[in-house]
C-alpha cells in the first residue's frame, strides 16, 4: 500500500530529517520525500490504518522539525 | 514570496529600524534617568533595567519562533540544533549586558534564513516547472461529434483521443488522424520538434505543437511513459551521496563538540585565573563562549550540500538526463571505465544499406529485384532492403515466395527467378558467390541461375558517436570497452572508427555479465565503472555496475527500472555530459565543504583567543551561508 502526500518544507536537509523520522514511525514500511517536487511517498506496512499511522508521521515529523506540514 | 517569508521580511525590516533607533535614543534616555532619579544608594540600575526592556522589544520581535523552536527541541529531545545554539548565544549575550548584539545575532541569522528558504524555493521552483509533465486532462471522443474530457486515469485502453494544438499528450498511442509536430523537450531536452504522421507512435508527456491529432491509446495512464518518468523523479532524492551522509554525520558530531569547547572556554581560564590568584574575569570568557557558539552554527554545509545535488539532479534532467539519486551523481564524477553495448548504443540499431556491387545491371535494378523477393518477409534485414529501395512495391509482381531460413528467400519476380541470401544459399544452387571486400552483412543476389551482385548490409553508427567517446577520453576517461554480439570484423572496424580502447566481440548476453564483473573485479580503488546500454536486453548488466546508464528509454520500462542514470534520447554524447554533471556537483560539494569549514575554523580560532567578536561572528556564519547557497545553485546550470 503505498501512497503519496504533498507537504511543505523549507530546506532539503529539513526534508531529509522528516523522512528519517517518518521512516521509524510504525505501521510505515518505508518512505521517501522529495523536496524538488514537495511530495512524500509513504509505503505501509500490511493492515496498517493509513490515517492513524499519518498522524504520527505528522507528530513525528514536527518534532523533528517544527515547521513542517504534511497534507493528510 | 511566500506568506512566511514576508512575514519575515517584515520583521526583519521592523528589527533593524528598531535597534537603529534603540542605538540613538538609548544614551539620551540613560542620561535623562541618571539625571532625574535621587543620586543615593541605587539599589536597583533602573536606566539600565530600562534600556534592556526597550531591547526585549526587537529581540522578541525578530527571535521569538527561533527561541521557541529551541525550547520545542529541547522537549523532544532534538537538543543542540541550530536554533539551540542561536538562543543559547543570545540569552547569553542579554544577560552579559550585550543587547545590542544579542539583538543582532538573531538580526542576521534571520536575514541568512530568509535568504536561505528564498534561494532554495526558486530554484525548487524553477526544476519543478521543467518537470511539469504530468497532463490534467484527455478528450476522448465517446460518439461520432461527442468528446469529452476526463482525468487520463480514465481513459480505457484502445480509446481514442483527440489533441489540439498546444496540449500535452496525455496517454501513450498511435496517430490515427492528422499530422503535427511534437515537442519532446520536456522528456528529452532534445529542442528540434518530431513530425508525426498518422500510425506514428506518440508517447505521453510531449505537446502537440502544429495540428490536431487523434490517437488510439496503447496503454492505461499508470503504465504510460509519463507517469514511469514521473515516479522516477519522484524518488530519485531517496539515494544519498557520500558526500551527503558526511555533512549529516558530521553535523551530529560536530555541534556537541563546539558545545563542549564553549563550555571549556567558558569555565577553564576563569577557573585557572582563580587558582592562580587573579580575577576570574568571568565575563570576558563567557562572551567568548557565545561568540564561539555563533560561528559554529553548521547551516552553511548542512543546507548547501543537499541543495548542490538537488540542483545538480534537476540541472540534468532538464538536459534530459535522469539521475536516481545524488549517490548515482558522485558515482559518476569517478568513472574512469565505459563499457558500451554496440547495438543500439553506439549504432542506430536498424540495418541500413550502405553499398551496391553489381555486376551488369544498375543498382537501382539490383535493389528492386532484391526488394521484391523480401517484400514479404518481417526480418531486419529484408525490412532495411525494403527501405533503402524505397519506391512503392506491387506486391502481384512477386510470387512463389519461399523463405528458407537462414539462407535467405527465393521468389518469382516478374517471371524472373531470384534468389537473395547468404553465400550457403547460392552456392546450395550452384552458383559461385564474389566475396565482398568490405565484410559485414552481405546479401548476394541472383537472376535466373546468374550472379547479379549484392548488397552490403551494415548496422550504422550514430552521428554523434565518435565525438561522444573522444570527448570521454578528454575527460580523462582512460578506459572504454565496446561489448557486441556482432562478428569480430565488425566490432573491430567500429571500434576503430569510433576510438574505443578495447572491445570483445560475439558475446553472449551471459558474457557481458561475467566479462562486466570481471572488469568491476579489477577497477582502481577510487574509480567507477559505468554500463552503458539500450536497456532492452542489457537490464542484469544495468543493475551489476557501479552506474548503469540506459539510454534512448523512451518507451522502455524495464530501463527505467534497471538503470541508475536514464538518458532520454539516444544521443550519446549524454553520456559525457552526465559524468561533467557529476563532475561539476562534487566539486562544488566539496569547494563547499572546504570553504565553510576553512573559514569557521579560523574564526573559531580567532573567538577563542577574544580577538572577534560576536559581529564578526555572525557577520561571517551568514556570509558564509549565502556564499555556500549561492555557490551550490550553480548546479542548477551545470551543463
Amino acid at each position: 500500500m503505498k501512497k503519496t502526500y504533498g507537504i511543505e518544507v523549507d530546506c532539503a536537509n529539513c526534508a531529509a530529517k522528516m523522512e528519517e523520522a517518518a521512516k521509524k514511525t510504525s505501521g510505515v514500511k518505508d518512505c521517501t520525500v522529495n523536496f524538488m517536487t514537495l511530495k512524500m511517498n509513504v509505503e505501509f506496512e500490511d493492515g496498517a490504518d493509513e490515517k492513524s499511522v499519518m498522524k504520527d508521521v505528522l507528530k513525528n515529523c514536527k518534532k523533528v522539525e517544527d515547521d513542517c506540514e504534511i497534507f493528510i | 514570496m511566500t506568506k512566511k517569508q514576508k512575514k519575515t521580511l517584515i520583521r526583519i525590516i521592523t528589527t533593524a529600524v528598531m535597534l537603529i533607533l534603540l542605538a540613538v535614543i538609548s544614551p539620551v534616555i540613560s542620561d535623562r534617568i541618571t539625571g532625574s532619579v535621587e543620586y543615593t544608594i541605587q539599589a536597583v540600575p533602573w536606566e539600565e533595567l530600562f534600556i534592556f526592556l526597550l531591547y526585549l522589544i526587537p529581540y522578541f520581535v525578530i527571535g521569538h519562533d527561533i527561541l521557541k523552536k529551541a525550547f520545542k527541541g529541547i522537549v523532544h529531545g532534538q537538543v543542540l540544533d541550530e536554533n539551540f545554539l542561536m538562543a543559547v548565544a543570545t540569552i547569553g549575550s542579554m544577560v552579559l549586558g550585550e543587547y545590542r548584539e544579542a539583538v543582532a545575532v538573531m538580526l542576521f541569522y534571520q536575514i541568512g534564513e530568509l535568504f536561505q528558504s528564498y534561494a532554495v524555493g526558486k530554484s525548487r521552483k524553477s526544476i519543478a516547472a521543467l518537470m511539469d509533465i504530468r497532463p490534467d486532462s484527455a478528450n476522448m471522443i465517446t460518439g461520432e461529434e461527442t468528446t469529452v474530457t476526463v482525468s487520463p486515469e480514465e481513459v480505457p485502453v484502445g480509446s481514442i483521443l483527440v489533441v489540439s494544438p498546444g496540449e500535452k499528450i496525455p496517454i501513450d498511442g498511435i496517430v490515427v488522424k492528422g499530422n503535427s509536430t511534437i515537442d519532446t523537450s520536456a522528456l528529452t531536452g532534445e529542442s528540434v520538434p518530431r513530425t508525426i504522421h498518422s500510425g506514428d507512435e506518440v508517447i505521453s508527456g510531449t505537446i502537440n505543437q502544429s495540428g490536431v491529432i487523434n490517437i488510439r491509446t496503447t496503454k492505461e495512464f499508470g503504465e504510460s511513459t509519463v507517469t514511469k518518468i514521473l515516479e522516477l523523479v519522484e524518488n530519485a532524492s531517496s539515494q544519498k551521496s557520500r558526500s551527503e551522509n558526511f555533512i549529516t554525520r558530521f553535523a551530529r558530531v560536530y555541534t556537541p563538540a563546539v558545545c563542549a569547547f564553549a563550555l571549556a572556554i567558558a569555565v577553564i581560564p576563569p577557573v585557572f585565573n582563580l587558582i592562580m590568584g587573579n580575577p576570574a574575569d568571568l565575563k570576558t570568557f563567557v562572551y567568548r563562549a557565545l561568540t564561539f557558539l555563533v560561528i559554529s552554527c553548521p547551516c552553511a554545509m548542512v543546507i548547501s550540500i543537499p541543495l548542490g545535488f538537488f540542483a545538480g539532479i534537476g540541472g540534468a534532467s532538464r538536459a534530459g538526463i535522469l539521475v536516481k539519486g545524488s549517490n548515482y551523481l558522485e558515482a559518476l564524477s569517478k568513472v574512469d571505465t565505459v563499457i558500451f553495448d554496440k547495438t543500439g548504443t553506439l549504432t542506430k540499431g536498424v540495418f541500413e544499406v550502405v553499398s551496391i556491387h553489381k555486376k551488369k545491371m544498375s543498382d537501382q535494378q539490383l535493389l528492386k529485384y532484391a526488394a521484391y523477393a523480401e517484400s514479404y518477409s518481417t526480418h531486419p534485414i529484408s525490412r532495411s532492403i525494403v527501405t533503402a529501395y524505397g519506391l512503392e512495391i506491387d506486391k502481384s509482381l512477386v510470387s512463389s515466395v519461399e523463405e528458407i531460413s537462414g539462407h535467405g528467400v527465393s521468389a518469382l519476380v516478374s517471371g524472373s527467378r531470384i534468389l537473395a541470401g547468404n553465400a550457403k544459399l547460392l552456392e546450395e544452387n550452384g552458383i559461385s558467390c564474389q566475396n565482398c571486400p568490405d565484410g559485414g552483412t552481405i546479401v548476394h543476389i541472383a537472376v535466373d541461375g546468374e550472379y547479379a551482385g549484392h548488397i552490403h548490409i551494415s548496422d550504422v553508427i550514430k552521428e554523434s558517436s565518435p565525438g561522444a567517446v573522444s570527448s570521454l577520453h578528454n575527460m580523462g576517461i582512460g578506459k572504454t570497452v565496446m561489448l557486441t554480439g556482432d562478428a569480430k570484423e565488425v566490432a573491430e572496424k567500429v571500434a576503430a572508427t569510433l576510438g574505443i580502447t578495447d572491445y570483445h566481440a560475439e558475446l553472449l548476453p551471459q558474457d557481458k555479465v561475467s566479462l562486466v564483473e570481471e572488469m568491476l573485479n579489477n577497477r582502481s580503488e577510487n574509480g567507477c565503472v559505468a554500463f552503458v546500454g539500450d536497456g532492452i536486453n542489457d537490464a542484469p548488466v544495468l543493475t551489476r555496475a557501479d552506474v548503469g546508464i540506459a539510454m534512448g528509454a523512451l518507451g522502455s520500462d524495464a530501463a527505467i527500472e534497471a538503470a541508475d542514470v536514464v538518458i532520454m534520447d539516444d544521443d550519446p554524447a549524454g553520456i559525457a555530459r552526465a559524468v561533467r554533471i557529476g563532475k561539476k556537483c562534487m566539486r562544488i560539494a566539496y569547494e563547499n565543504i572546504y570553504f565553510a569549514i576553512g573559514v569557521k575554523v579560523i574564526v573559531l580560532i580567532l573567538s577563542a583567543l577574544g580577538i572577534t567578536n560576536m559581529w564578526l561572528a555572525v557577520f561571517a556564519d551568514v556570509g558564509v551561508m549565502i556564499l555556500a547557497v549561492l555557490n551550490a545553485i550553480r548546479t542548477l546550470k551545470a551543463r
